[in-house]
Formats: C-alpha cells, structure tokens, sequence
C-alpha cells in the first residue's frame, strides 16, 4: 500500500506534466476536425452533387477506420513514403483530426438541415448571395444546434488522445506506461492515469456548458434553465 | 419612361417533375397599384411569386423590372432580389438576430451601410411597422402578428421598388391578421407598388387595382374588385370569392 502511494507520489509530477501534451492534441484534433468539418458540411449541405458524393465518401472512409490502424497508417505509411518528417504529436494531431472531421461534418449536416430552407430563402430574397446567406444567416444558427452534439467530440477525442501512446507521443498514459515499468506499481499508477482522464473530461464539459449558456438565444433551441 | 411598368411577367412556365405548375401567367404592376393574387390552393401562386424574384427560375418567360430583364441574370440577380422585397407566409424570420438586427444584416451586409446609419435606417423601419419598442427581441418572443410586422419591416428596409406578398395573414390568428393588414394599408396608401397573394377579400376589394384569380397555373380571369365581386364571368370565380368571403365574415364576427 505504501510503497504505491511512493511509486504515485513520485510520479505524479511526470505523469502530470502529460497534461498539456494530451489537451494540446485535444485542442489540435478538435480545431482541425472544425476546420475540415464544417466546410465540409456546408458543401455537402449546399453544394453540388458531385461535392455531396465526394465528402460522403470521405466521412464513409474515416468513420470506418479504427484510430489506432489510421494512426499506423499515417505515421508509418503516409507521410515517410511522401518523405515528409512529422514529430509523432503532430501525426497524432492529424490522424485524430482528420477522423474528427468526418464526425464533425455529420454533426454540422444535421445542424443545417435542421434550419429549413426559409432561412435561405428569406436570405436570398434580400439580395443576399449564396456565400453571405451562409456566413451570415446560416452558419451562426447551426453552431447553437450543434453545439450540444459537437461538444461530444471533447470526451470523445479526450479519450482516444490516448492511442497516440502507441506512436509515443508522450501524452498522460505514454507517461504512465514508463512510470508502471520503472516502479512496478501497475494499479495505483493506471488509476491516477485514469482520474486524471476523468477531471480533464469533468472540467472540458463544464467549460462547454459555461460557453453554451453564453452564445443561447431566447426561444432558441434548448429550453431556458 | 412614363409608361413602362415597375413589373412586367410574361408567359411564365414552371414545371415540377412532369407536374406543370404554371402554365403561362403573364401580368404587368405600374408604379403604385396593388395587384391582387386569389385562387386555390395548389394552383401556383407562390411559385409564382418565386419565380417573379427568381428564388424559383422558370423555365419559360420573362419577369422585367423597370424595363430591364431579369430572368437568367446569374450575376446581378442579388442587385435585382434587393430592389423586391419579399413577405413570406411563415415569416423566416432570422431566428439568431434581434428584431433590430433582423432589419438592419441587409444593410450592412448587403448594402454595405456602416453600422452607424443601418441602425438609424432600421429603427425607422421598425417605427414605420410599429415595433419599434420590440427592436431588442427575438423572434421567439414575438407574437405572430408581431413577427410578420417585422418581416415587412425587414424587407422594406432595402427600399424595393416593389413589395411580394405571399399569404401574409394566412398563418395568423384571425385576431391578429388586423394589424399586419393595416401596415399593408398603409404602404398601399402611400403609394408602394405591391403584388399580394391573400385570401383576405376585404382587403382585395379595398387595396386591389386589379385582382387575379388563378387556377390550375394560368390567370383564369381578371379585373378591377367592382367586377370581379359583383359580375365574374367564371362561376369558380364567383365560388371561390364567395366561399372565401363567407369565411372572412365569419372571422370578423368571431373575433
Ligand atoms: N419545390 C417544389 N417541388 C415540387 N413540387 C412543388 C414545389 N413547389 C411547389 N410544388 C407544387 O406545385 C404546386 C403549386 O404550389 P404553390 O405552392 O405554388 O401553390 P399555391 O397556389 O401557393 O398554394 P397555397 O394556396 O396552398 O399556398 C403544388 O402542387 C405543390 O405541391
Ligand atoms: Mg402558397
């Protein structure tokens, strides 16, 4: 019992420093599935057949691979055969993110289609152009209807943050591992692993909540609290 | 320039699927008048307005406003969409803005005006429609005669040369048609060049230059309200403008 409590003490401010790299990856993925996400689901909302077919092949593709074969994938097929030389974090980041994006752009698709078509239309009438009636009108609605499912993504990628240990990206559980196998303590030290996943999900949904209060309309979407 | 007219449509056809909606519809609106849309339902009325405005392209005809063609203007057709302003039955009210806003995202956005003047423009509009003291609501806030005064406030802001109106009082309760006809009374009063789809034949009769009834996607007959209430030549005219008005009673006497 002891000797575990020794073996969390002194690990604890190497395993913590993991922190900021898991949440850094968090950030990344997240921003660059937003990034991909949503003109994705623009285009795929109010674009051509062909740009449809082609982002739904995309989202199909990426939503069919598992992380860990993606994150194999990239690091060591793709990027060595274009001879490109990325750190494993930022491998990691765009594996991470470009699967995000497929999940992204499915959730902002719903958020546009829930708007209707009276929005555009409406838009439209004023003389709006399409690119403005979708910067200005459509896209700050289908943030707040998104918003609830978008921020999923957090908890989701929050978790899957960890596969990059496979790739030694030294985020929380990489840190852990190499903690585990120098004091021989595999159960407190996964468990500390394992609350700190657990405050770090606490705290991002409390901070989502915090920003989804913030940006609500009255009489819009969720009902007032 | 005297005698040309602000809105010229002719021979509109419009097809959905092997269904033709409008079968040849063609009309003219000189500055000032009020030209009045009646008939069944189903029977192409918003599709037409849609198509005057080009948020429907036709597939045959042509619409012309103050002499210039429109139809298949690709580029300049957000320059033609600014100068008709459109009333829809549901309102489509920006559901994100304020009524303020509402009004003035056209200005700004499409009218490049600095914050500044927008606001002062679209507080004017607002006062013009009475809702003013609603400016800092939201759409969810107001009621339904409320938020239709509003959508008229929103697309009279862009100054259009002429107003579309399609079944505005259609989604309303009857005690709240009133005040959005009264708005429409007061544009008709001050000289605002309107075509208006309703069935509200107490407003036909007093606003109307002229009233349409159509069905199955043509202008079945036409003529000014004296005519087509007293004398239609088609017993469906003389039905459907007697059926409607019964019910208009009806309203007025419940309400
Ligand atoms: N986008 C569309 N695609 C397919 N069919 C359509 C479309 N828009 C309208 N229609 C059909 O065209 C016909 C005419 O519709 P429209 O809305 O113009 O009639 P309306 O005279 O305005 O009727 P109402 O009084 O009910 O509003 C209807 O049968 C409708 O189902
Ligand atoms: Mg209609």
């Amino acid at each position: 019992m002891l000797r575990g409590f020794n073996a969390v003490y002194d690990s604890l401010p190497y395993i913590l420093s993991g922190i900021p790299i898991t949440l850094g990856l968090v950030a990344l993925s997240i921003a660059l599935g937003l990034a991909i996400g949503v003109p994705m689901a623009i285009g795929q909302t109010y674009g051509n057949k062909e740009t449809g077919r082609l982002i739904s092949l995309y989202v199909w593709l990426f939503r069919g691979l598992p992380n860990l074969v993606l994150l194999f994938l990239f690091f060591f097929g793709v990027f060595p055969m274009l001879g490109i030389r990325l750190s494993p974090f930022v491998v990691a980041a765009i594996a991470l993110g470009l699967r995000s994006a497929a999940y992204q752009t499915e959730i902002f698709r719903g958020a546009f289609l829930s708007l209707g078509e009276g929005q555009m239309l409406a838009a439209r009438s004023l003389g709006m152009s399409k690119r403005k009636a979708i910067w200005n009108i459509m896209f700050p609605q289908a943030i707040r209807v998104a918003l609830p499912g978008w921020s999923n993504e957090y908890p989701i990628l929050l978790t899957d943050s960890s596969v990059a240990y496979a790739i030694g990206v030294m985020e929380i559980l990489t840190r852990g591992n190499q903690m585990v196998t120098r004091t021989y303590q595999p159960m407190p030290i996964y468990f500390t692993c394992a609350l700190i996943f657990i405050l770090l999900n606490f705290g991002g949904i409390r901070l989502i909540h915090m920003i989804e209060n913030l940006i609500r309309i009255p009489g819009f979407g969720r009902e007032e609290q | 320039m005297n005698n040309t007219p602000v809105l010229k449509v002719q021979d509109i056809h419009k097809s959905f699927g092997n269904v033709e909606v409008l079968r040849g519809v063609s009309f003219e609106v000189e500055k000032g008048e009020t030209k009045v849309f009646i008939g069944p339902s189903g029977t192409g009325k918003s599709t037409l307005l849609k198509c005057i405005n080009q948020l429907t392209i036709p597939d045959r005809g042509n619409v012309w406003l103050n002499g210039r063609e429109i139809v298949h203007s690709h580029v300049k057709i957000n320059l033609y969409r600014q100068q008709m302003g459109m009333v829809f039955q549901n309102f489509f009210l920006f559901d994100h803005l304020t009524a303020v806003r509402n009004v003035e995202i056209s200005l700004i956005k499409v009218k490049r005006m600095n914050r500044k003047e927008a606001r002062e423009k679209a507080m004017e509009e607002l006062s013009r429609v009475g809702m003013a003291d609603k400016a800092n609501s939201y759409p969810a806030e107001l009621s339904g005669g409320q938020a239709q005064r509003l959508s008229i406030a929103r697309a009279l802001a862009m100054d259009p040369e002429v107003m579309l109106f399609d079944e505005p009082t259609s989604s309303l309760d009857p005690e709240l048609t009133g005040e959005v006809l009264d708005v429409m009374r007061k544009l008709a009063r001050g000289g605002m060049t309107m075509v208006v789809v309703t069935h509200e034949m107490g407003f036909a009769r007093w606003a109307a230059n002229e009233i349409f009834f159509m069905d199955e996607g043509v202008i079945l007959e036409s003529g000014p309200p004296a005519e087509m209430f007293t004398r239609p030549r088609f017993e469906r005219t003389r039905r459907f403008i007697s059926r409607m008005t019964e019910l208009y009673a009806e309203e007025q006497s419940d309400g």
